[in-house]
């Protein structure tokens, strides 16, 4: 039986456990960060703004809770910590997880929380690409939250009757009580030191059971999907694919034919969206800004679609007259983002890895640095406060506003209307990022850019793989709650898909009928075939079946041993049987009058024959035996002969198959 | 029905009864001769050595082997030892009739050096191939680089003709697919590869090749002890019947690293102090950049000032590829390159021609490696009469090179025009070149556990005393074909067949403990139809025929001699069979009938004879044993002390 446990219900940030062949099998460790929204921003320099919101105070005049919950036009913030959605801990014992599989580096970001808190043991495989870009995310998250220590922490708000008073969307919030501040880099270090690395199309094996394998899912670089089989079940997960062509290697879709369950998550957030119109969008609007004077904020994580962004602009820049505005990308891994996108050629797509060969670095970006376009920071502070000159163009993280050096620029740059906010990152409303710097002057444009499958494309590829059986979370299976009339904009296959939700179980569909078992050449060699019809041999097989490591092997069976000559006496008693040997089972049909023409060869002189209503019957007269024959059954009635029924069953055996 | 017997033979290309046990031979270029082979060859051929005094020697690679009616050819590399056609490997060898594509089918090319890629746009695009040829990204970016350069020292500075065109490598690059470390590469349905990380040059790799079960390993050259720039190789338990290995350094066990970089640090500041010139011949990228690095730091931290040069060409590029390809470098360089770029040298500089006259000391990093051309030999001419120079080998030279020529004591060369050199310079050796000495070897053996192993790649000696040290150690055979030798090496792979899983549970399920003195036995029906192997249980096999059952029953009329009556008869017999069988299920049944197991025994008086009982013991085919013991047991009568 195969089971399926989602642990997390964002359908792009998943983690759902597979139970498979006796072996437990985590798909992705997402980490949903869009509790984050509800929390004020974490600003870097003392903003008199922030401090000065007032506190929150009930309907009925309580203030209770005005330390820790403020409002800003009309919305109320946790004044805390930032906290993050965790995936499911209570469904299942996760220290029985025995492998993680990770599909790309945003679902990767709840690895620590998973593997230094839940007894987990067993081994996480991922790309490398996946493990040093996830580094970089995971250490620019803990940096900018690490740097602003805030002395309150907020809990009185969880207390669920508390909670019950709040207004929306806090009141909604589900499972506050496992809200988790960030985890601290030593916890970084020994999550990613459980990871073992593997490369596209390399087959690992688990236990001897099950085999596993990354694909290229052509989202990200080194993001897989990944083939979870065995020798006659197999279950693809895919997990943030995209089929544009962008930096990482194409999508891998041959590989996922004959699939019985294909698990599909992580498909575009923003279905309406065509990323191409997007990209030319935000580069007008960005020259528009810089033109008029004005700044221009890119909220963005430090890896992925900001290399696109850099390269598209890399072409643009001197068309539209940029070529002396300055481009900042302001991040404590900015640096190590730039070089080690330019390592990972093996995993780029296939242009970017001819100018490996060159050798030229397969990134534009490392040209704009070179030339001083593009130049990259660990942080507001130090050298940047020197070399900032505005207009600019900045690309800094964190896309939910709430912590990084973003927040110091909506601070800045939020009175003018001169300047321009634009969101390309599609994982936060950009309405609700905004909230706690309402009223804003600035322009915020929407331009969000994500590559990932939508569901033209899903349908195609589904109707490309032909899987039996479709999983998808509950979100796929419905229009999106804003626009209910667009149908187009769910998964449409046959059979329809099984949807899960956070914290359910399914029983995914599917039993197999075969194993793999080993026959040894020994043992092959002492079968003896039949051709039983044209085409088709038989061979009956008497062996010991070995079991080791989930793998089965078929031998010999080792000579009867000698009876030891002293025991001869004793043999009365001591003969009995001792295993039940086995004998095969027969088929056929005996023909009386061969047969007779056969007992008269042997020296059975007076055999007669009688017809009985389903058969005949054989008399041999002196022997006092019969012999009834049937359509299907042979029946040897004598007296205790024991030589004389040896022969006549041989007689009998003669005209039958064994099987 | 048809009677013929015929042994089982099982296999997974050919129908009905093939053959089982298929060979696996390693066909081995020494000199100039291929093997003639066919697809299913199987015997052992030796072939004749066609180039006169061919000894094991570290020529250029160009293995065939032929794995389960598969052809791989393992790397196409040249000879650096000649200037004719011995430089290539013959390729008529292979087949005389009919295309190169249609007999291999794929090529296998481990590392970036000559040796071991240096023929192949003379196989691909003159001799004529178009089949896939694999090796890593690294390999397939440097790989023309240095062909190109070979090809210009040839053609453009000594004339030749009849050579491969720029045109042609590029041709015979478009031929070749990039590999991933670790990546299951699928060649045709039953043929894969895979690629291990082997040290020794930037992007060289050990590759796995596979057809079922049955699984050969190359190595080409590689190193089993990380390095300044370079990890050590690595393989998994992948229990190959065939290991290839290289043998270069098979007697060696070398010092350990740092005696060695001491020693060559040493010999280059004595040179220098005494104000003498160091040339140190080298191949543009490999050993070059770990010399580099180390020359580099000793500069920096004893404060030198003699100038580092690098011979012109590649050197740039060479450390550019060594950059966009730092995942394939060793665990330090990669955790700081972001911070500090290995290959950026602040004192080793571009080399001009016009600096070989210079005064004063100076180290000179030049190409090629065993000084048989090129910028190398050219300044290892202008300083070899002054014993204040030194050159430094730091890698194996192939017979036929000055380098050997000066290695094994030669002082008076010739050189072209008759001209005599004679060299005053000082000659030292120094072990550099990254092939795995005596004790790796044994390492990988013990890391991959091959059934056999095939040395290549070394000298006949020095082989023969590895090979003997391998077979005692691991107890497996090992093989040191001589040139152009075949060596057959027969698998034995097992078949793999699927069982129904109700049969195999239903076998599992009886026996959960395995119990060793008695094993049980399992019985099925392998039933073969289309290449497929199914085993199920002998009543799936009949029903999937459509046929039925056909019982055979025995029953066997015993007489008793008990005078009481029926009831208590059977009540002895009862009790006698429960004593004596004790593992056995004995029931007596209402009806007053006896089951032991499924045979039943049934007691009637003797229709004349009131003191005689008989016993109708009925049986089916299956319960043979059982039933006839029962009747012997019975026929012996009951035992006299029955309550």
């Amino acid at each position: 039986m195969k089971l399926h446990y989602c642990l997390s219900g964002h359908p792009t940030l998943p983690c759902n456990v597979l139970k498979f062949k006796s072996t437990t099998i985590m798909l992705d460790c997402g980490l949903d960060m869009t509790s984050t929204l509800n929390f004020l921003p974490l600003p870097l320099v003392q903003s008199p703004r922030l401090s000065k919101l007032p506190g929150w105070v009930l309907k009925d005049g309580s203030t209770f809770l005005d330390k820790e919950l403020k409002e800003c036009s009309g919305h109320v913030f946790v004044d805390s910590v930032p906290e993050f959605c965790l995936p499911e801990t209570e469904l299942l014992d996760l220290s029985t997880v025995d492998v993680i599989l990770i599909s790309n580096y945003h679902c990767m970001m709840a690895l620590p929380y998973i593997t230094e808190y839940t007894g987990f043991t067993g081994t996480v495989y991922a790309t490398e690409p996946t493990v040093q870009i996830g580094r970089l995310l995971m250490e620019e998250l803990v940096n900018s939250i690490e740097r602003v220590p805030k002395a309150q922490s907020a809990s009185m708000w969880k207390n669920k009757e508390v909670q019950r008073l709040l207004p929306v969307p806090l009141k909604d919030a589900v499972e506050v009580s496992m809200w988790r501040k960030c985890y601290t880099m030593p916890e970084v270090n020994a999550a990613l030191s459980k990871i073992q690395l593997v490369g596209y199309s390399q087959k690992i094996e688990l236990f001897g059971a099950v085999q596993v394998t990354p694909l290229s899912s052509g989202y990200a670089l080194g993001s897989s999907n990944w083939i979870i089989q065995s020798h006659y079940e197999k279950v693809s997960y895919v997990s943030g694919s995209s089929l544009l062509t962008t930096h990482p290697q194409p999508m891998d879709q041959a590989s996922l034919k004959n699939s019985d369950v294909l698990i599909l998550t992580g498909l575009t957030q923003i279905p309406t969206a065509n990323p191409d119109g997007m990209v030319g969008e935000f580069c007008s609007n960005l020259a528009m800004t810089v033109r008029n004077g004005g700044n221009v904020l890119v909220p963005c994580y430090p890896s992925g679609v900001i290399y696109d962004l850099l390269e598209c602009l890399y072409q643009y820049i001197d068309s539209a007259g940029l070529s002396n505005v300055p481009f900042y990308f302001i991040s404590p891994v900015a640096n190590s983002s730039l070089e080690f996108s330019q390592i990972f050629a093996e995993w780029l797509c296939h242009n970017k890895q001819t100018k490996v060969y060159l050798p030229e670095p397969p990134f534009p970006h490392a040209e704009l640095i070179q030339t001083n376009k593009l130049k990259h920071y660990p942080s507001i502070h130090g050298d940047f406060s020197n070399d900032f000159k505005q207009p600019c163009v900045v690309f800094t993280g964190h896309p939910s506003l709430r912590f990084g050096d973003v927040v110091h620029f909506m601070e800045l740059w939020g009175k003018s209307s001169l300047n321009t906010v634009i969101f390309t990152e599609p994982d936060f409303s950009y309405l609700d990022a905004l909230a706690p710097y309402q009223p804003l002057a600035m322009k915020c444009v929407y331009c969000p850019i994500d590559t990932r499958l939508n569901f033209i494309q899903v349908s195609k590829l589904l109707k490309e793989v032909q899987p039996l059986h479709v999983v998808c979370p509950e979100q796929y299976t419905q229009p999106p709650p804003t626009q209910s009339h667009r149908t187009d904009l769910m998964i449409d296959c046959q059979p329809p898909p099984m949807s899960y939700r956070r914290a359910e179980v399914l029983t995914l569909p599917y039993k197999r009928r075969y194993e793999k078992i080993e026959i040894m050449p020994e043992l092959a060699d002492s079968l003896v075939p039949l051709e039983i019809k044209p085409g088709i041999s038989l061979a009956t097989v008497s062996a010991v079946l070995h079991t080791k490591d989930n793998k089965h092997v078929l031998q010999l069976p080792p000579k009867p041993p000698q009876p030891p000559a002293s025991k001869k006496r004793k043999r009365v008693n001591d003969d009995v049987p001792e295993c039940k040997a086995l004998k095969p089972l027969l088929s056929g049909s005996i023909p009386v009058d061969q047969f007779v023409q056969t007992l008269e060869k042997h020296g059975f002189s007076d055999v007669k024959v009688e017809d009985t209503a389903k058969g005949h019957i054989v008399l041999l007269q002196e022997a006092e035996t019969l012999i009834q024959i049937e359509e299907d059954s042979t029946h040897i009635i004598c007296d205790n002969d024991e030589p004389l029924r040896v022969k006549l069953r041989d007689l009998v055996l003669k005209f039958l198959q064994k099987f | 029905m048809g009677s013929t017997r015929s042994h089982l033979r099982l296999g997974r290309k050919e129908a009905a009864f093939p053959a089982l046990g298929k060979g696996c031979g390693v066909y081995r270029d020494r000199q100039c001769c291929f093997p003639e082979v066919t697809a299913d060859t199987a015997e052992v051929s030796y072939l004749p050595v066609s180039a006169p005094g061919a000894g094991q020697d570290v020529g250029r690679s160009c293995i065939l082997v032929s794995i389960a009616g598969k052809n791989v050819m393992l790397d196409c590399g040249m000879h650096m030892g000649y200037n004719d056609d011995r430089r290539f490997p013959d390729f008529s060898y292979i087949t005389q009739n009919g295309r190169l594509t249609d007999f291999l089918d794929c090529v296998i090319i481990s590392h970036f050096h000559l040796d071991h890629c240096g023929a192949l746009p003379y196989f691909s695009e003159m001799v004529g191939y178009d089949g896939p040829i694999y090796m890593t990204h690294p390999t397939k970016a440097i790989c023309p680089i240095l062909l190109e350069d070979y090809r210009k020292i040839t053609v453009d500075k000594k004339g030749e003709t009849n050579f491969f065109t720029s045109q042609m490598i590029k041709d015979c690059m478009k031929k070749v697919v990039a590999v991933h470390l670790h990546q299951t590469v699928q060649v045709d349905e039953e043929l894969e590869i895979k690629a291990y990380y082997a040290g020794h040059v930037l992007g060289a790799a050990m590759f796995q090749i596979k057809v079922g079960c049955e699984s050969v390993v190359y190595t080409g050259d590689y190193n089993m002890t990380p390095d300044r720039h370079l990890g050590a190789a690595w393989i998994d338990k992948c229990r190959p019947d065939l290991l290839i290995t290289e043998s270069t350094y098979a007697t060696t066990i070398r010092d350990s690293k740092r005696c060695r970089e001491r020693d060559f640090l040493k010999k280059v500041h004595e040179t220098v102090e005494r104000g003498g010139k160091v040339l140190i011949p080298v191949f543009a990228l490999g050993r070059a950049q770990e010399l580099c690095i180390l020359l580099e730091t000793f500069w920096e931290r004893m404060n030198l000032k003699a100038p580092i040069y690098f011979s012109t060409g590649l050197t740039e590029k060479a450390n550019h590829y060594y950059k966009l390809f730092i995942t394939w470098t060793n665990q330090k360089i990669r955790k700081t390159f972001v911070q500090r770029n290995m290959f950026e040298f602040k004192h080793i500089k571009a080399f001009d021609r016009a600096f070989a006259d210079n005064p004063g000391p100076m180290v000179v990093f030049a190409t090629p490696g065993m000084l048989h051309a090129g910028q190398s030999l050219q300044i290892f001419r202008k300083w070899a009469g002054n014993e204040k120079n030194m050159v430094i080998m730091p890698g194996y030279c192939v017979q036929g090179t000055v380098g050997h020529k000066i290695l094994s004591g030669q002082r008076k060369l010739e050189m072209e025009g008759r001209q005599i050199l004679e060299v005053k310079m000082q000659v030292e050796y120094m072990s550099f070149s990254a092939h795995a000495d005596a004790k790796g070897i044994m390492q990988l053996i013990r890391q991959a556990e091959p059934r056999n192993v095939l040395l290549v790649h070394g000298e006949a000696k020095k082989m023969e005393f590895l090979k003997q040290k391998i077979e005692q150690e691991f107890h497996v055979s090992c093989y040191m074909p001589a040139n152009g030798e075949t060596t057959t090496i027969f698998t034995n792979p097992s078949i793999p067949v699927d069982i129904s899983l109700g049969l195999l549970k239903r076998e599992t399920a009886i026996g959960l403990l395995p119990d060793v003195k008695k094993p049980k036995l399992m019985h099925g029906t392998l039933m073969m139809k289309d290449n497929s192997f199914r085993l199920v249980s002998p009543e799936q096999a009949l029903k999937e025929l459509g046929l039925a059952e056909h019982q055979l029953r025995f029953t066997c009329r015993v007489h008793i001699q008990d005078p009481r009556k029926e009831h208590e008869t059977v009540l002895r017999v009862y009790n006698h069979l429960k004593g004596v069988l004790k593992d056995y299920s004995v029931q007596h049944l209402p009806d007053g009938s006896i089951t032991v197991e499924s045979i039943l025994i049934q007691a009637t008086a003797h229709s004349e004879d009131q003191g005689t009982k008989v016993l109708l013991v009925s049986w089916t085919y299956q319960d043979e044993e059982l039933g006839s013991y029962l009747t012997s047991l019975l026929k012996k009568g009951l035992p006299q002390s029955t309550a």
